[in-house]
Order: structure tokens, then sequence, then C-alpha cells
């Protein structure tokens, strides 16, 4: 311990004898992990905020959504959810808690004593409390018997009460929406934005409501979430609800599902993998970037070994043996290393709080702690790795030679 | 006590072997004040080397303290040097980025002992010395003359059996070299064995035996007349 502190000191000192050099040489270790980092910390912070976003969406979430290919979409031929499939969920497969269908309804802006604002209308069933986890900040949701009576009500988002200018508390107020009037009911609690979309800028109309008033339309746009009573049971459930969805929308044997049930949270898998994919591509290039910051370490290591030849023979002389002279040259180019790597961690988590805050309704970024504990490891074993050459090279100088060096 | 039996030293120069060593025989009591003089090439600095454990005899056995120290690895030779072995060169070689309290404690780094007693153990040889108040200079804030002291502090600092000082006046003028001589004079009453490498005369007349050395042999061995001790 007594020579390793020593040795410690000493390699210290010979970083700070030549501290520009020191910073040149280490620069490739500092970029390679300020880039790491600063790539990491904005994708995590994305990854966390989708994550946070979803959270109220529950592992026990099913969602029934039509499948439309691309090239089906453009020659117009639209593959919509029907009622009757949300019908078939409701009453013929077993194991299903609630159901929230969304019915998505075009009818048009919304009117509040003369000022306009144009939210999305959404028609959905009190099931989309537990199953979306919608909830009301003021007032109450949609209920089983609003649904049933077709009653003209809507909970609206924060958006759409402060672009009308109604009062803060707007129960009871009356707006329009098409050409129908409907009472406020409730204000659903403020969610913010996924990707930049405001998820408070919505109305939402029972489900009954929005199908009658939409009637004119052909198909309106649908998708169906659904919770299961049983988690373990997920599997059954969604065999059986595929299954029944197949028969009521007169699938035949042989013939291809037009529709799929996903999990709720295979969003957030999809993005995890694709986060994951970039960490993956971007490890491999950070890989690249400190094996070149090692070799130049490795270069100059070397170059110092040659010009502190005297120095290391006037060690070997006092008693210094090879591996006190080998510890010390690890040390160092470990330390010059992990130095740059500790100024790459602080500067690449500068950047990415500037590239989060430069983009507008970005998350803020953030550098999981093992992240950074695993990039300040990786410098200084890359340091030991290149290292292990010059040192061993000082350490096996021959020290009669090594004094008459000029 | 330096014993060494049939030393020969050969070192291979492309095809051809050159004989640095003939057939050294030599024996340093303690308490010796000994000059190694001869002219360059003569095979002293090679006899200063195998003495100073820096090299090995090809033939023969040298003997430090009653162990043969011929047949020795690398690191242990390492280790003898740092124990038994106090070097002072020509050129001083201190390391220049480090203080003279620093230079003296390097050697004690290569033991076990707590930086307290590295420290206590250096300053006392600085003092002994006589350069207690030049303890956080660096080499380049020193003259020629306390470098050298510096360099014998760093020498006697480890506390060694044999003080092995190559032409230790070489760089310094004639009065400084008297002061560094009368040091190695006071050292050997101590009791301190003392080995001067050299080829000037006036130095080698400090010591009280003179061995003469001339194309790998030892040619004269001299008690001096002026054998203070």
């Amino acid at each position: 311990m007594n020579v390793l502190g020593e040795a410690f000191r000493a390699a210290l000192a010979s970083l700070n004898a030549h501290r520009l050099r020191s910073f040149l040489t280490t620069l490739g270790i500092l970029i390679g992990t300020m880039a790491v980092i600063a790539v990491v910390s904005v994708l995590q912070g994305f990854s966390d905020s989708i994550s946070d976003q979803f959270a109220d969406l529950g592992s026990n979430t099913l969602t029934l959504e039509a499948i439309n290919e691309q090239e089906n979409f453009r020659r117009g031929r639209v593959n919509r959810i029907q009622f009757e499939d949300i019908e078939a969920l409701r009453y013929r497969v077993s194991g299903i808690d609630s159901v929230a269908p969304i019915i998505a309804a075009p009818l048009g802006s919304t009117n509040y004593r003369g000022r306009s604002a144009t939210p999305q209308i959404l028609g959905t069933t009190e099931g989309s409390q537990d199953v979306l986890g919608l909830e009301t900040s003021i007032g109450r949701f949609l209920t089983a018997s609003d649904d049933q009576n077709g009653r003209r009500v809507a909970v609206i988002g924060t958006d759409v009460r402060d672009e009308l200018k109604l009062p803060n508390n707007p129960v009871g107020e009356f707006i329009t929406v098409g050409n129908e009037w409907f009472r406020v009911i409730g204000i659903l609690e403020k969610r913010g934005e996924i990707f930049g979309f405001s998820q408070d800028n919505r109305v939402l109309i029972p489900f009954n409501v929005a199908r009658s008033l939409t009637g004119t339309f052909e198909r309106p746009y649908m998708e169906v979430s659904f919770t299961i009573t049983n988690l373990e049971e997920l599997e059954q459930v969604r065999e059986r609800a595929l299954r029944t969805i197949r028969n009521s929308r007169g699938i035949r044997p042989g013939q291809e599902d037009d529709f799929t049930i996903k999990a709720a949270d295979s969003f957030v898998k999809q993005f995890n993998q694709i986060t994951a994919t970039a960490t993956a591509v971007l490890a491999g290039i950070v890989g690249i970037s400190l094996l070149v910051g090692g070799i130049g370490i490795m270069n100059i290591m070397l170059v110092s070994v040659t010009e502190r030849t005297r120095e290391i023979g006037i060690l070997k002389a006092l008693g210094a043996r090879r591996r006190d002279i080998l510890v010390q040259f690890l040390l160092e180019a470990a330390l010059l290393s992990l130095l740059g790597g500790l100024i790459g961690i602080v500067l690449g988590l500068l950047a990415g709080m500037g590239i989060a805050s430069l983009i507008p309704n970005f998350p803020p970024a953030h550098v999981p702690l093992w992240v950074m504990a695993a990039a300040a490891g990786f410098s200084a074993i890359v340091g030991v790795v290149f290292g292990i050459a010059p040192a061993s090279k000082a350490a096996a100088l021959d020290p009669i030679e090594a004094l008459r060096y000029e | 006590m330096i014993e060494l039996k049939g030393i020969v030293k050969r070192y291979e120069l492309g095809a051809e072997t050159v004989l640095a060593l003939a057939h050294i025989d030599l024996l340093i009591e303690r308490n010796e004040y000994v000059a190694l003089i001869g002219p360059s090439g003569s095979g002293k600095s090679t006899l200063m080397n195998i003495i100073g454990c820096l090299d090995s005899p090809s033939e023969g056995e040298y003997l430090l303290n009653g162990r043969n120290t011929s047949d020795l690895s690398e690191d242990e030779l390492a280790t003898v040097r740092n124990r038994e072995i106090g070097f002072i060169f020509q050129s001083f070689f201190l390391l220049p980025r480090q203080t003279a309290l620093q230079n003296v404690m390097q050697p004690l780094v290569y033991r076990r002992m707590t930086p307290a007693e590295r420290r206590e153990r250096a300053v006392d040889a600085l003092a002994q010395v006589g350069l207690a108040d030049r303890l956080d200079h660096r080499p380049n804030q020193l003259s020629g003359g306390q470098r050298q002291r510096v360099a014998i502090a760093r020498a006697l600092v480890g506390k060694p059996s044999i003080l092995l000082a190559d032409e230790p006046t070489g760089n310094l003028d004639s009065r400084t070299s008297a002061d560094i001589m009368a040091l190695f004079d006071a050292l050997h009453q101590q009791g301190q064995t003392v080995v001067i490498v050299t080829h000037e005369p006036d130095i080698a007349a400090y010591c009280q035996r003179t061995i003469r050395v001339r194309d790998g042999h030892i040619v004269e061995d001299l008690r001096n007349a002026r054998a203070t001790a």
C-alpha cells in the first residue's frame, strides 16, 4: 500500500509536469467518453419519459387494433375495428375485466361563447378510466349510465379549457361539439406531451353518443383496450379474444387475421429495443474511439519511457525492482486515461443537458450512475491495457545502460 | 565486507568478446576508505558496477557481507542495492521534479516503512550533510555542491554497508570538491565504508588505500601514508 501510494503520487506529479501533453494524450479518451455520455443521457432521458407516460398502461392491458397494410391503405381499402367486435369482446369473451373502446369522432370544432378550438373528440366508456388510467382532476368521469342514456356530457382536457377560456372549474358549462350541445362534467388530469403531441387537447364523450353522432360517417376509426381479470390468464384470454374476433369479423379458417391484439406495453418494449440497439451500436463506436485513444496513450507513454530512461536507471540503482517501475508506469497510464474519462463524463453530461434543453418539448437528459461508473472504469482499464507495453519496456531497462543514457 | 574471488567480466560486442575484468581478487574490510583509480577503459567502472550489484560477473564469486551475490536474480540484486549500497554519481542524478527531501526519501519507498518514518530518516540524513535548511528546495534551486550533498544524503539514508561514489567531484570546482571530500572523511570516521572511483590522484590521496586498475587487472594496491583514522 505504501509503495502503491508513493507510485500514485509520483504518477500524478509526472502527469502534472507535462500538463498540456497529458491533456492532449488523453483527448481521445475524453472525446470518446463525452460522446457516449452525451448520447446515453439524451436517449435515457427520452426512454425514461416514454416509460413514465406509459406507466399507466399496466401489463394486464391488451389493445385490439385493425391491421392496415400500407398497400391497401393507399388504395383506399381501410380496415377498421367494428362495433360488433366491441360487443363480442364485451359479452362473449370470459376473463376480461373492463373494456374501453375508443372511437375517434370527427365532429369538427368545439365552441364556447364565440371561442373555438379543435381538440381530438374521442368517444369512450367508463372502462377507459381503469384501462387507460384516465382520471379527472375536477368533476367526474363518464359513467355507464351516461353511455346507456346517451347523455350529452363531456370530460375535457386542460388545453381545451384554456383555449376556450372556460372558467377554472367549468363543470356545468355548456360547450358545442360539432353542432351539438354538451355539458362539461369534468376536467382530465393534465398528462403533458408524448413526442410533442399534447395529451390534454381532447374531449371525451360517451361512446354511444359518439357512435350515433358519427352514424353518418361510414366507419369511424376505433380501437379497443381491455384489461384482463387475472394476469396469469393473459395468453388464454388473448387466444379466446382472437378466436371470438375472427368469428365476429367473419374471417374464414386459413385466412390471416386482419387485426392484432397487442399488449399495451409492447410499444414501450419496442422502444426499449430500439434504445438497446442504438446503445449497442454506440458501444461499438465508443469501443473504437477508446481503442484509438488507448493507442495514443501507449504512443506517448513509450516516448515518455524513452525520455525518462535516466530517471528509471536512477530508481533502479536506488533499489527499485521491476514491479516497482511497472506499477508506476501502469498507474500513470491508467490515471491519464481515467482523468480523460472523468472529464469526458462531465462534459458529456453538460452536452446532453444542452442538447435536451435546445430541442423543444424534449425530456431532460439523464444518465444512470452505473453508466458513469462503467465509463470511468472502462477508461481506466484502457489505460492499464495500453500501458502494459510501455511499462514493461520501462521495467525491463538495464540499470547500467539506463544510467548511461543521455 | 567486500570479497571478490576470481572475478571475470566479458562483454559480447557482436562477434567480438571484450574482456573488461581479467581476474580480480579483492578484499575490502568494514570501515575502509578506498579509492579505485585508473584511466578510462581500465575496467574500474565495470568493477564498481559489480561491487554495486548493478551487474553480475561472468565468472567468480562476489561475497557481500559474507553473502554470495553472484547468482541472485535481478529483483534480489535490486533489494541488495537498496539495503547495502549507497550510490553517489558524478552528475548527482537527482530526480529533477522532486524536492531535496523527496529525493532523499526515494530509496526508502522500496522498503516497508511508514511515510513519517521515511521523512524522519531523510531529515536526519540531510542534517548529517549540512542541508537541514534546504529540505524543500528542488535540485535546480541548489548549487552543485549542495546537489552532491543531497545525493550523499540519499545514499546514506538507507544505512548501507558501502558508500560507492563514482567520480563524486568530477562536476565540481576544487573548493567544493574539497568540501565534499571532507564530508567523506567525516563519514568514514563515523564508521562508514567508503569506496571512491576516480581518475584523479588528488582525490585518491584523501583515501587510506588506493587500488589501481589497468586493462582489467589490479596493478597496484597501496596503503596511503595519510591514514587519518
